[in-house]
C-alpha cells in the first residue's frame, strides 16, 4: 500500500516537472533564445565590466578574465566568493566528522586479506593518480575539471593505499598544515584584491594570452589552493572514517 | 546522431532501474554496489549532455569516495547480536 502511494506521488511529481520543462512557458524553445539580453552572453564574451566583442583562443590578451574554460571563469573569477563559501562548507563538514570520529582510538580491520595484485598495484598506481589530480587542478583554467575534482582525486589515491594495506595510515599533520595554509592564502588573495582594486577577490594580476598555461591571473593560483585544501580535507574525512570505537 | 540518442535513452532507463534496485535491495552491500554503478552511468550521461566538468567530479566523488565512505561505515557497523 505504501509502495503504491509512493509510486503515484512520484508519477504526479514527474508529470509536473516534465510538463513544466516542455511547456515552453518557463523556458524558451531550444535555439530561439535571444542571447543578447542574457547575462550568460556577457560571461562568454568576457565583457561584464569591459567592452569586448570576440574572444579568440591563443590571440586575445588581457581580457577581464583570461580563463579559456567558461565554467572556471565563472566559478573562480566572477563568482569566486561563492567558491570561498563552498570551501568553507567542506571545511565545516570535515570539522564535524573530526569532532565525531576523531577521538575514537580503535582501528578498523578489513574483513579480507589484500591479495598480491592489489598490494603491488596500489603502490604503482598511487603516484599516477596523484599526478593526474595535480594536473587537473593546475590546468583548471584550460581543461574541464579544477580544484574540487583534482583534490578529490588525490584523496582517492590515498584511499587506494588504505584499501591495500590495513595498517597504513597517512600522516595527517602535513595534510592539516597544507589545508590551513591554502585556506588562509585564499582569503589573503581576496583581501589583497580588496586593497589594490577595491573588490574582494578581484583578478588584480595581468591575465595574459587566453589559452596559455601561465595566464588568467589569480585563477590558477586560487585553483591550486582549492585543490590542496579539498584534497587534504577529504583525506582527513576518509582517515577519520577508518576509526572505530574501542571495546572496553 | 541516432546512436547517441539511443545510448542516452538506454542510460536514462538504466539509471531509473538501478535507483529502484538500490532502494529495494535487501542486503546493504548490494545497495552500495548499485549506487556506485548508478554513479558510473551518471558520468556517461553527463558526458553525453556535454558537461565534462560535472562528469569528472561525479566520477571521482560519486563512484570513488562516497562508495568508500559507505563501505567503511558498513565495515565498522555491527550486526545486532554480534559480540
Amino acid at each position: 500500500m505504501k509502495r503504491i502511494a509512493v509510486i503515484i506521488l512520484l508519477g504526479v511529481l514527474g508529470f509536473f516537472i516534465f510538463s513544466g520543462i516542455y511547456s515552453n512557458e518557463a523556458f524558451t524553445e531550444f535555439g530561439n533564445v535571444d542571447l543578447n539580453n542574457r547575462v550568460s552572453n556577457k560571461f562568454i564574451t568576457k565583457s561584464v565590466t569591459d567592452e569586448n566583442d570576440i574572444v579568440e583562443f591563443g590571440k586575445s590578451s588581457n581580457l577581464e578574465t583570461g580563463s579559456a574554460n567558461y565554467v572556471t571563469s565563472i566559478v573562480v573569477n566572477y563568482r569566486s566568493f561563492d567558491t570561498l563559501g563552498e570551501v568553507t562548507v567542506l571545511f565545516i563538514s570535515s570539522l564535524g566528522v573530526a569532532l565525531l570520529l576523531g577521538t575514537l582510538g580503535g582501528k578498523l580491520t578489513h574483513k579480507y586479506r589484500a591479495n598480491f595484485i592489489l598490494r603491488v598495484g596500489a603502490k604503482t598506481i598511487f603516484p599516477l593518480i596523484a599526478l593526474t589530480g595535480i594536473y587537473i587542478f593546475i590546468h583548471g583554467h584550460l581543461t574541464p575539471g579544477g580544484g574540487f575534482p583534482g583534490g578529490s582525486m588525490i584523496a582517492s589515491a590515498v584511499l587506494l593505499l588504505y584499501l591495500a594495506d590495513e595498517n597504513f595510515r597517512a600522516k595527517m599533520s602535513s595534510f592539516k598544515l597544507a589545508e590551513s595554509f591554502a585556506g588562509s592564502l585564499y582569503v589573503l588573495i581576496g583581501i589583497f584584491g580588496l586593497l589594490t582594486s577595491g573588490y574582494f577577490l578581484n583578478n588584480f594580476m595581468n591575465t595574459g594570452v587566453i589559452g596559455d598555461l601561465f595566464s588568467a591571473g589569480i585563477i590558477p593560483i586560487v585553483y591550486v589552493l582549492v585543490g590542496l585544501k579539498v584534497g587534504s580535507e577529504l583525506t582527513g574525512i576518509i582517515t577519520d572514517f577508518l576509526k572505530v570505537e574501542v571495546d572496553e | 546522431m541516432r546512436l547517441i540518442s539511443l545510448i542516452e535513452t538506454i542510460t536514462s532507463l538504466l539509471l531509473i532501474l538501478l535507483a529502484i534496485l538500490a532502494v529495494s535491495s535487501k542486503k546493504m552491500i548490494t545497495s552500495i554496489i548499485y549506487l556506485s554503478f548508478l554513479s558510473m552511468l551518471a558520468v556517461l550521461s553527463f558526458a553525453i549532455m556535454k558537461a565534462p566538468d560535472v562528469a569528472v567530479t561525479e566520477a571521482v566523488i560519486g563512484s570513488g569516495l562516497v562508495t568508500a565512505v559507505f563501505l567503511f561505515t558498513l565495515l565498522s557497523m555491527k550486526k545486532a547480536g554480534d559480540e
